[in-house]
């Protein structure tokens, strides 16, 4: 039934999407939290944050939008989790289309619903005085790297949304995800952190997924840094994917 | 379609076994449905009824045994069997976010039907949907959302179509409807296997019965034979003692009353005074 993959995908993409366009609430649910963490921090605590030479709402987006994404993928589990708790997923399961398209469509919708909220972030973060010089080139390296994160992120989620035995348990996951970026470079330069503290900041993935994106918008030279990030995006969305199928089998054992 | 009818039965089941780590839940189970005929699974909650459903829907794997539906073995030819059946299962699986046209029309596209639009308007016609067609799932009623959901079963006519329990849930005067629904699949030429934990509903619409209890095929043959296995229905003469209620008002006394508590009274009082 592989012929159909392309086909089946689409149709049940066009399906979560109506759940995305009928439930607006979701987006905004997800961007209320990184919108709070930046008024907050650029208001509240930034003026005491020396973040260097940028001002520091400069410095912090790059932090926010991967929390955007934690938060942001929650839905996503919760989503998938619906679906096979209301049996639709079982359903879809036993009819001959391309079984894999179902999970396919809800990595898809993850990724177009978060690609909302980062935009909503960005325009709040435009209104606070963000700004960038970035060309066009640095810009698409900046969304290159937030999908990957998204999908590397999203695939984490589809392990809980398949596998959790209620709805309280199925976001669970994403707390340490969205607390993952307060230890690292993300709020404040790690250098100002104690031995042990900094040297998990400094090697965490998301250091260095921050710091690339903030050097694409600051224009100051990435160096071999966006490989690591882009090696770190790669490296959880396999191994994610291999954990998310081994779930996935074990849930219908073929 | 690729799947075609073959000579033999519908649903060939032989030596069936599953088990979840260590609790064995299926330990041979055999039986066979005929092509276009009504066959009820019957058997309390925990059974395996679901289990049995699954197994030949091509969700689960056995652990031994073979099975086939509509002619193709369910661990081999996987994708033809889901090409030969519909799966209702115990809960209706519906999408309560979409309208029920857009359900309907999700099924029928992802069965790659040539019209899944004019499909669609006939289902919502014939399971009296057409009125609640563009309304929210989340809006209907226990009994809609059934109907709309096994009108999604029906969606690409399978020959073979799995009914998990299919009136768990659902008030008395949309058990019928569903009912009234089966018999017709059957009459239509469907072969509709059901589990059920209620014996009248097995007795109301299957040809054939057959127990799952213990994770075996206990008994399997019809209505009529099943009741040959009891002896013949005979009257029996049963005392009515009295009740504690009866008991308890005749000892505490009702004076405001006549009747039967008035006499157990008096019953229990010319006891006392024979003592």
């Amino acid at each position: 039934m592989t012929q159909h993959f392309l086909g089946d995908t689409f149709v049940l993409l066009g399906r979560s999407l109506r759940h995305i366009t009928r439930s607006v609430d979701t987006i905004i649910t997800t961007t209320v939290m990184p919108i709070g963490l930046l008024l907050m921090f650029v208001y509240v605590f930034g003026g005491a944050i020396k973040s260097g030479s940028q001002s520091y709402v400069n410095y912090l987006l790059p932090g926010i939008l991967l929390i955007t994404i934690a938060s942001g993928i929650s839905y996503t589990a919760y989503r998938l989790f619906l679906d096979v708790r209301g049996g639709i997923f079982e359903r879809f399961q036993s009819m001959p289309i391309a079984r894999t398209s179902v999970l396919w469509a809800h990595v898809l919708t993850s990724l177009f619903a978060n690609l909302i909220s980062l935009v909503v972030v960005v325009l709040v973060a435009l209104l606070m005085g963000f700004r960038s010089g970035a060309g066009v080139l640095a810009w698409l390296a900046v969304v290159g790297i937030l999908i990957l994160f998204t999908l590397a992120l999203t695939w984490i989620a589809v392990i809980p949304g398949l596998s959790a035995k209620s709805s309280d348990g199925v976001s669970v996951f994403s707390y340490p995800l969205i607390f993952l970026p307060f230890i690292s470079s993300a709020f404040v330069p790690t250098k100002t952190m104690p031995g042990p503290v900094r040297a998990f900041a400094q090697y965490q993935p998301v250091t260095s997924i921050v710091n690339a994106i903030r050097h694409l918008f600051a224009l100051q030279p990435v160096g071999s840094g966006i490989w690591v990030a882009i090696a770190w995006c790669v490296g959880i969305l396999v191994v994610a994917y291999v954990f998310a199928m081994i779930a996935y089998h074990r849930k219908f054992s073929r | 379609m690729t799947a075609n009818q073959v000579p033999g039965s519908a649903i060939h089941v032989q030596g069936l076994e599953k088990s979840y780590k260590k609790l064995e839940v299926l330990r041979g189970v055999d039986f066979d449905v005929a092509w276009g005929s009504i066959f009820a699974l019957l058997g309390s909650n925990g059974a395996g009824k679901t289990t049995v459903v699954n197994i030949l829907s091509t969700l689960l794997k056995a652990d031994a045994g073979t099975a086939s539906v509509n002619g193709f073995d369910v661990a081999t030819q996987a994708a033809d069997v889901r090409q030969s059946i519909s799966l209702t299962g115990q809960f209706a699986a519906v999408d309560e976010i979409l309208s029920g046209r857009e359900n309907l029309i999700l099924v029928a596209r992802l069965r790659h039907l040539k019209y899944p639009v004019r499909v669609a308007d006939d289902l919502l016609g014939r399971f009296l949907l057409t009125d609640a067609a563009t309304r929210k799932v989340a809006t209907y009623s226990g009994g809609m959302r059934r109907r709309l959901d096994i009108a999604m079963s029906l969606i690409g006519s399978p020959p073979v179509i799995f009914l998990d329990e299919p009136t768990t849930g659902l008030d008395p005067q949309a058990r019928l409807e569903v009912w009234q629904t089966v018999k017709e699949l059957a009459e239509q030429g469907t072969t509709v296997l059901l589990s059920t934990q209620y014996l009248d509903e097995a007795e109301q619409l299957a040809g054939r019965i057959a127990i799952l209890h213990g994770g075996r095929i206990i008994v399997n043959g019809t209505l009529t034979e099943l009741k040959r296995l009891l002896p013949p229905a005979k009257v029996e003469y049963v005392e009515k003692q009295p009740t504690l209620e009866d008991v308890f008002l005749a000892i505490v006394g009702d004076d405001g009353k006549d009747g039967d508590a008035g006499k157990n009274r008096s019953a229990v009082t010319e006891a006392t005074e024979q003592r």
